[in-house]
C-alpha cells in the first residue's frame, strides 16, 4: 500500500488521475473500519486532510457551498440556520468523536442507503460539485445515488463541495433506531417546506437500495396545499391529506428485511415519520406566518 | 513509512509504519503508550479516544499517516495537559521523566474525580472516558446532565457503571468551579 498526501486540491486531482484506484480518506470513519477488518486493501490511500479548502464553507445568496470534508460537528454548530435539515441529520450521526471527523463528502463517497446526510440533502435540494483533471461538473443530488453503495463519480473524480439550497422554510429530520446515539438508521425521513416555490420536498433513508425522494407524495401534497390555499390561509393540514401523504411516502419505499428491521416495519415507520415531520414543519410555518402577521 | 507527530507535548517518530495502520496501533505498539485501549477497532466504543489537534477522535479510525505533523494528547498526557491549562508548572518536568508516559505526572482533576466517585470497575473504558470528559469540561465548565450524556455518548462501558461515571464528571465540574 502507498500513502499519498497531496498538499493541495490540484495535487489531489493529479494523483487521482494517475492512480484511479486510489481510495481517498477524509475522516476515515468508513474507510478505516474497512481496513481494520481487512475488508479493503487499497493499493493507494489518499489522505485529504491537508487540503484546507475541503474544510471551508461559504454562505451564498441562495445556497451554501459546503466543503466535502467539513465535519458534522461544524455543520451542527455553524449552519443550523441555513441548513436546518442537514444540521439535524448531522446530530444523529454516531457520536461526538465520529462527528468530529466524518462529513458529508465521505457520506456521499460511501453512498450507503443509511447515510444520514442523504435524506436531508434530497429534501433541501443540492448539487454535488465533483472535479477531475478533465474538468469540473455539478451532479444534481437526485442523480447522484446510482445503486447500493454506488454513486455517479467517475474513477478519476473527487468530490470538492456540496451546494445545498439555503432553507426558505422549516425543515425536519427523523430517524428510527434503537437508541439516541451510535445508531445506523433502521430508516429515516427528511422533509423541507419551500414556501417560496410553494413546494415540499422529501428524502427517505434506509428504505430502498438508494436514498430516494417520495416524488408521488410530494406531487400529491403540493397539489393539495395549492388547491386548499394552505400556503396563504395557513390552516391546519387536513388529516385526510396528511394520511394520504404518509401512505404515499410508505409506498415510495422499496425496503428489505435485515438485522436492523423488517421491510414492513420500515414502510410503516417511514409513513409515521412522514406525517410527524409534516406536522412539525407545518406548525412551525404557521407559527412564523402568525408572527409576521402579528408584527404587521 | 515514517510518521512524525507530537504526543503529549513531546515530538515522536515512528518508523516502518504500515500505510493502513491506525494512530491507535502506532501509539500502543510503536510508541509504548498503551493507555488508549483497543477494543472494537470500528469507532463504536470510544476506548481509543485521544485528542487530535485538540479534537476528541477515535484513534482507531485515524490512519497513522493522517496524524503526521499533528498534536496528540492521550490519557497518559492528561495530567500534564490539565496542569498546563490551569497555568501550574509541573515540578521537575525538566528532568525528562515522562510526563508524556504519565509516569510521575500525578493525576488530572478528572482522573481524581473518577477515583473518588468509584467510577472505575475493570477500567477498560476509563482512558477514553477521561479524555472525552476532560475535553467537555474544558469547553463547557458547567455541564447539565444532558450535556454530559451527549459528550460521553460515544464511550461504552462494558461494566455499565454509567451512574458513577456521571457522578465523577459532576464532581470534577464542581471542583473545577470551586477552584476557579
Ligand atoms: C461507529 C460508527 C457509527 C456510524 N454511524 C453513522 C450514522 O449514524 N449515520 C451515518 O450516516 N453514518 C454513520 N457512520 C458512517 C460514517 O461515519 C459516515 O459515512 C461519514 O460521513 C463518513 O465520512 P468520512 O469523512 O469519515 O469518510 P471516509 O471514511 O474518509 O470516506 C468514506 C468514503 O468516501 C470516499 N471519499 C471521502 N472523501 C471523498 C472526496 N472528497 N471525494 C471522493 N470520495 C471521497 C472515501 O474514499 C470512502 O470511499 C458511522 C461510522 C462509524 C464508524
Ligand atoms: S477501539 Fe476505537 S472506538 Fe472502539
Ligand atoms: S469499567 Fe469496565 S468497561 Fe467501563
Amino acid at each position: 500500500m502507498d500513502f499519498l498526501r497531496p498538499a493541495s486540491w490540484e495535487e489531489a486531482l493529479a494523483a487521482k488521475a494517475e492512480h484511479p484506484t486510489a481510495v481517498p480518506i477524509a475522516g476515515g470513519t468508513d474507510v478505516m473500519v474497512e481496513i481494520n477488518f481487512d475488508h479493503r486493501r487499497p493499493e493507494y490511500l489518499m489522505d485529504l486532510n491537508r487540503i484546507g479548502d475541503l474544510y471551508a464553507w461559504e454562505v451564498g445568496e441562495d445556497s451554501v457551498r459546503l466543503g466535502a470534508s467539513v465535519p458534522y460537528t461544524r455543520i451542527m454548530e455553524n449552519l443550523r440556520a441555513e441548513l436546518p435539515g442537514l444540521a439535524l441529520a448531522s446530530h444523529t450521526v454516531a457520536s461526538p468523536q465520529i462527528r468530529n471527523r466524518g462529513g458529508v463528502g465521505g457520506n456521499l463517497g460511501t453512498a450507503s442507503p443509511a447515510g444520514d446526510a442523504h435524506p436531508a440533502l434530497l429534501a433541501a435540494g443540492a448539487e454535488v460539485e465533483v472535479e477531475s483533471v478533465r474538468g469540473s461538473r455539478r451532479i444534481p443530488i437526485d442523480d447522484f445515488y446510482t445503486g447500493v453503495k454506488r454513486n455517479a463519480l467517475a474513477p478519476d473524480e473527487l468530490i470538492r463541495a456540496v451546494h445545498v439550497k439555503k432553507a426558505d422554510g422549516p425543515q425536519q429530520y427523523s430517524k428510527a433506531g434503537t437508541r439516541n446515539a451510535m445508531v445506523i438508521a433502521v430508516c429515516a425521513f427528511g422533509l423541507a417546506l419551500h414556501p417560496r416555490t410553494r413546494t415540499v420536498r422529501t428524502g427517505i433513508g434506509s428504505a430502498a437500495p438508494t436514498p430516494v425522494r417520495a416524488t408521488a407524495a410530494e406531487e400529491f401534497l403540493n397539489a393539495a396545499l395549492e388547491e386548499g390555499g394552505f400556503w396563504d390561509n395557513g390552516k391546519v393540514i387536513t388529516p385526510s391529506v396528511a394520511k394520504r401523504f404518509s401512505d404515499l411516502c410508505s409506498a415510495a419505499c422499496n425496503p428489505i428485511d435485515d438485522v436492523r428491521g423488517t421491510a414492513s416495519y420500515r414502510r410503516h415507520a417511514v409513513g409515521v415519520m412522514a406525517r410527524r415531520t409534516l406536522t412539525w414543519t407545518w406548525e412551525s410555518y404557521r407559527g412564523a406566518r402568525r408572527a409576521t402577521e402579528g408584527a404587521a | 513509512m515514517r510518521v512524525s507527530f507530537t504526543v503529549n507535548g513531546r515530538p515522536q517518530q515512528a518508523d516502518d509504519v504500515w500505510e493502513g495502520e491506525s494512530l491507535l496501533y502506532v501509539l500502543r505498539e510503536r510508541l509504548g503508550l498503551p493507555g488508549s485501549k483497543n477494543a472494537c477497532e470500528q469507532g463504536e466504543c470510544g476506548s481509543c479516544t485521544v485528542r487530535l489537534d485538540g479534537v476528541p477522535v477515535c484513534s482507531c479510525l485515524v490512519a497513522a499517516g493522517q496524524a503526521e505533523g499533528s498534536e496528540v494528547i492521550t490519557v497518559e498526557g492528561l495530567a500534564e495537559y490539565a496542569r498546563q491549562r490551569s497555568g501550574d508548572a509541573l515540578p521537575g518536568a525538566a528532568d525528562g521523566a515522562g510526563p508524556h508516559t504519565g509516569e510521575g505526572a500525578g493525576l488530572a482533576p478528572v482522573q481524581q474525580a473518577f477515583i473518588d466517585a468509584g467510577a472505575v470497575q475493570c477500567g477498560f473504558c476509563t482512558p477514553g472516558l477521561l479524555v472525552a470528559a476532560d475535553e467537555m469540561l474544558e469547553r463547557n465548565p458547567d455541564p447539565s446532565d444532558a450535556d454530559i450524556r451527549e459528550a460521553l455518548s460515544g464511550n461504552l462501558c462494558r461494566c455499565t457503571g454509567y451512574e458513577k461515571i456521571m457522578d465523577a464528571v459532576r464532581l470534577a465540574a464542581a471542583r473545577q468551579a470551586e477552584g476557579a
